[in-house]
C-alpha cells in the first residue's frame, strides 16, 4: 500500500521554516494552542466555567447564534477560562435566547432574554465574580440525567 | 485561522479504519459542507480511543459525546441533529453493559473513569498526521529542555529516579539501561525502538505509533542525547502498514521543522531516525534476535553477554527500548520524576497499557496505574464477563505468561506480583476466559503458537515445546495418563532452565500455571475422560434422551457415519464407538432430545 505523504508546504510551494531554538518552539506551541484548545478544555470540563447556549429552532430564531459567537470571541479576548457548548432546546422558548452557566462546583444558572449587552454583563459579573445579574430563570424542574 | 465551535474526533486506528471510519470522515465532511458548516465544525482523524469493541468511535467536542459503532450513513443524523440542533443521537450512545443505561459523556463511562493515560495521552486526542497539533500539545518540549537545560547525566538521573521500567515485558529499569549505554566508548552508537509487537492479542505499541508517533520520535532523540548516539532505528513489523505510514509522515514533518536531523534547535545535536521492517516473528521481540534481523541476518537470539549496550547493531553499542517505554519518557521530563513515581506501586511506577481481550464486555486498550487489581480491571473497566457468564481465569503476558484465577482477583498488578503469582506482565496482553473455556485447550493453544514461533536454534525450545504440545494434544483427545501430567511438569522445568532466550524460558508458563491452578481439570481429562467446558471434541459424548426422542429419524439421516439407529417413532440410540462427535445430530434435533455429556 503506497500512500502520499503530506508535506508541510504553505500555498505557493514554500516549505515551512525550521525551528531554530527552544524559545521559538515554545512560542510556536503557544501560537498553535487554538488548534486544540477546544479539546484541551473539554478534557476537564468540570474545572472551568461552562456556557451552554440553547440552539434549537426558537433559540436560533431569536439570535442565539450571534450570542454564542459573542461568547466564544469575548471569553478568548478577555482571557476567561470557559467552554462554550451548543445544546438543544432548554424549554424556555418564551425567553430565548437562553444561556445556562455552570461555574465550577456550583449549580447551573439559566439566564433568559440574553442580548449582546446582557452577555457582556454575564461575563463580567457572573462568570468572573459569581455576582448574579438580571434575567435569571429559576429552575423549576429536576433533570433525570 | 478558523474558530471552530466543535470538533468531531473520528478514530483512525487500524480497528476503526477496518470498520469504515474513512467513509465516516468523508460523509461527515460532505454533510458539513452541504449545510455550510465547514467553518464551524471540524472533523479530525485521531489515533485509537482504546474502546475498540464499540468502534468506529466518533467523539463530539466540546460536550464529550461519545458515539459508538457509527456507520457512514449515520453522518447525516449526527450533523443535522447534534451539530445543528444540539440534540444528541441517542441510538448511537454507549450502553453500559451492567445497568443497560446509555451514557453520553465519555467522562462518565466506567471504561474511562479508572484510567490514567500517560503513554496513550494523545491517542484519540490529536491528529497524528499534523505535527502542529502535537507541538501545541508539548511535543518536542522535553527534547528542547533536555538539550538546552540538562546534561545527559541529568536526564538519565531523572529517568532513574522516576522508576520507569521497560514496558516490553522484562521490566528492566530504563534509566539504568540508558546509563550503561552512555558509558560505552564508541565512534557510533544506536538507539533502537522495538516495535515488533508479537504477542497475540496485544496492540498497544501499534496504537501509540498510530495515534502519537511524535512522542516516540522525541523520546528516541532524548535517549540519543543521553548516550551519545546520532542515529535511531525503529524495528517495526511490516504487518503494521498504518503505523509505518504515520511514522513516515511524522519523521518527514519533524525533519522539515528541524526537530530531527542536523543541528536540532540550534544546539548542534544531530539525530536521524530510520525504519527497519520485520516480517512478524515472535522471537524478534527478543533484543538480540531483533538486532540480527535488522542487520539482515536470521532472526535468532544469541547468548548475552555481550549485551546490546556493549555490542549491538553492527557490533556498536545499542540501546533497545519498547514503544510504550519511550512514550512515557517525554512526560516524565516535563512533569518530573516525582510526579511519575507518585503513580503506581512500590516497585513498579507509573502506568501500564493493557490490551483487554477475550470474554469481556469492553474489549479494548486501557491504561491504568500499576497496582490496580484485576477485579477493578475486569469488572469496572472491562464491564464484566460477556453474557453474564462466570469468570474463570485471565491470561496475562501472552504466550509467555500464565493464567491467574479468581484467587488472584484482588492482587495488585505490577511486575513483581505477577511473577510471584506464576505469570508475568509481558507486553500487557490480558485474555479473559469464562466457564466455557477448557484450560487444557488454552495451554495447548499457546503451545501451538510457541512451537510455530520457536526459531529452532536451541533444542530445549525446538524439541521440548513440540513434545509439550504433543502431550497436551494427547490429553485433550482423552488418551492421557497420570504419568503424562508428571512429564509435563518435568519437561516444562527443563525447557525453562535450559533454553537460550526469553521465548523458551517462558513458553512453558501457560502449562505450568494451568497445572498449578487447574489440576482438577487435567485429572478430569485423564481419569474421567471428561472436559467440563465441553471444548475437547474427542471427550464429548452425544446421548439421546429416550423420553424426549419421538423417533422422527432426522438425526439418523444427518449422521455422516451412520452411528444412529432406531425404528421410526421409537427412541433412537447413538453407537459411541462409531460416533465421530461432529454434532450434526445435536444441531438437527428439533426436540432437544440430544444432550452432550
Amino acid at each position: 500500500m503506497r500512500r502520499k505523504i503530506k508535506l508541510l508546504t504553505k500555498p505557493g510551494g514554500k516549505t515551512m521554516n525550521k525551528i531554530n531554538n527552544l524559545a521559538d518552539l515554545r512560542k510556536m506551541k503557544d501560537d498553535l494552542q487554538n488548534k486544540i484548545n477546544l479539546r484541551v478544555k473539554s478534557d476537564s470540563p468540570d474545572a472551568i466555567v461552562q456556557i451552554k447556549v440553547g440552539m434549537a429552532t426558537s433559540g436560533i430564531a431569536s439570535g442565539a447564534k450571534e450570542i454564542m459567537n459573542y461568547f466564544i470571541e469575548e471569553i478568548e479576548k478577555r482571557n476567561v477560562e470557559a467552554l462554550v457548548i451548543q445544546v438543544g432546546d432548554m424549554g424556555y422558548c418564551y425567553a430565548e435566547p437562553t444561556v445556562e452557566i455552570t461555574r465550577p462546583g456550583e449549580d447551573p444558572v439559566v439566564f433568559g432574554y440574553v442580548t449582546i449587552d446582557r452577555a457582556d454583563e454575564i461575563i463580567e459579573k457572573y462568570i468572573k465574580n459569581g455576582e448574579l445579574v438580571e434575567g435569571i430563570i429559576p429552575a423549576n424542574y429536576h433533570s433525570i440525567d | 485561522m478558523n474558530k471552530y465551535k466543535m470538533h468531531l474526533l473520528v478514530c483512525g486506528g487500524t480497528g476503526c479504519k477496518a470498520s469504515q471510519s474513512n467513509q465516516i470522515v468523508e460523509q461527515l465532511n460532505a454533510e458539513l459542507e452541504s449545510h455550510g458548516l465547514e467553518d464551524e465544525a471540524k472533523v479530525v482523524v485521531t489515533g485509537c480511543f482504546g474502546f475498540c469493541e464499540q468502534g468506529p468511535i466518533v467523539k463530539v467536542i466540546p460536550d464529550n459525546t461519545f458515539y459508538t459503532q457509527v456507520k457512514p450513513e449515520d453522518a447525516k443524523e449526527i450533523i443535522e441533529e447534534h451539530i445543528i440542533k444540539g440534540r444528541k443521537v441517542h441510538r448511537l450512545l454507549y450502553v453500559d453493559p451492567t445497568n443497560k443505561e446509555s451514557v453520553s459523556d465519555s467522562k462518565h463511562m466506567g471504561f474511562y473513569q479508572k484510567q490514567i493515560r500517560i503513554a496513550l495521552r494523545n491517542c484519540g486526542f490529536l491528529d497524528p498526521e499534523d505535527i502542529d497539533e502535537s507541538i501545541a500539545r508539548d511535543a518536542y518540549q522535553a527534547l528542547g529542555k533536555a538539550l538546552m537545560e540538562m546534561t545527559p547525566q541529568e536526564v538519565i538521573d531523572v529517568i532513574k529516579k522516576s522508576g520507569l521500567r521497560g514496558r516490553g515485558g522484562g521490566g528492566f529499569p530504563t534509566g539504568l539501561k540508558w546509563e550503561i549505554a552512555a558509558k560505552q566508548a564508541s565512534d557510533q552508537k544506536y538507539v533502537v525502538c522495538n516495535a515488533d509487537e508479537g504477542d497475540p492479542g496485544a496492540f498497544m505499541d501499534r496504537s501509540v505509533l498510530e495515534g502519537d508517533p511524535h512522542t516516540v520520535l522525541e523520546a528516541m532523540a532524548i535517549c540519543g542525547y543521553t548516550m551519545g548516539a546520532d542515529k535511531g532505528l525503529i524495528y517495526i513489523r511490516a504487518e503494521y502498514p498504518l503505523a509505518i505510514h504515520r511514522l513516515k509522515v511524522a519523521i518527514k514533518q519533524a525533519m522539515e521543522y528541524g526537530l530531527l536531523g542536523k543541528d536540532i534547535l540550534g544546539t548542534g545535536f544531530n539525530f536521524d531516525i530510520e525504519l527497519r521492517y520485520g516480517a512478524g516473528a515472535f522471537v524478534c521481540g527478543e533484543e538480540t534476535a531483533l538486532l540480527h534481523s535488522m542487520e539482515g541476518h536470521r532472526g535468532e537470539p544469541t547468548v548475552k553477554p555481550p549485551f546490546p549496550a556493549e555490542s549491538g547493531y553492527l557490533g556498536k553499542p545499542s540501546n533497545v527500548n519498547n514503544v510504550e517505554t519511550f512514550a512515557s519518557v517525554p512526560v516524565i521530563l516535563l512533569k518530573g520524576a516525582d510526579w511519575f513515581a507518585s503513580i503506581g506501586s512500590e516497585k513498579s511506577k507509573g502506568t501500564k497499557v493493557f490490551a483487554l481481550a477475550g470474554k469481556i464486555n469492553n474489549v479494548g486498550l486501557i491504561e491504568v496505574p500499576m497496582g490496580i487489581t484485576l477485579r477493578e480491571v475486569i469488572y469496572e473497566i472491562g464491564g464484566g464477563i460477556k453474557d453474564g457468564k462466570k469468570f474463570k481465569a485471565v491470561q496475562t503476558g501472552g504466550p509467555s505468561g500464565g493464567c491467574l484465577t479468581e484467587k488472584h482477583l484482588d492482587t495488585p498488578i505490577d511486575f513483581d506480583n505477577l511473577i510471584a503469582a506464576g505469570s508475568m506482565m509481558g507486553s500487557g496482553g490480558m485474555i479473559v476466559m469464562d466457564e466455557d473455556d477448557c484450560m487444557v485447550s488454552i495451554a495447548k493453544f499457546f503451545l501451538e503458537f510457541t512451537v510455530e514461533e520457536s526459531c529452532g536454534k536451541c533444542s530445549p525450545c525446538r524439541i521440548g515445546n513440540k513434545r509439550l504440545h504433543e502431550i497436551l494434544t494427547k490429553i485433550t483427545e482423552g488418551k492421557g495418563t497420570m504419568e503424562d501430567l508428571e512429564l509435563l511438569k518435568n519437561l516444562s522445568g527443563v525447557i525453562k532452565d535450559t533454553s537460550l532466550c526469553g521465548l523458551g524460558q517462558t513458553s512453558p508458563n501457560p502449562v505450568l500455571s494451568t497445572l498449578a491452578n487447574f489440576w482438577d481439570e487435567y485429572v478430569e481429562h485423564v481419569i474421567d475422560k471428561k472436559c467440563r467446558a465441553g471444548k475437547c471434541t474427542a471427550l464429548k459424548k452425544y446421548i439421546i434422551d429416550a423420553e424426549a426422542c419421538v423417533g422422527c429419524t432426522a438425526c439418523a439421516r444427518v449422521c455422516p457415519v451412520n452411528a444412529i439407529s432406531g425404528e421410526r417413532k421409537m427412541p433412537h440410540e447413538i453407537n459411541q464407538d462409531i460416533c465421530i462427535k461432529c454434532g450434526a445430530c445435536y444441531d438437527k434435533c428439533k426436540f432437544s432430545a440430544i444432550f452432550i455429556k
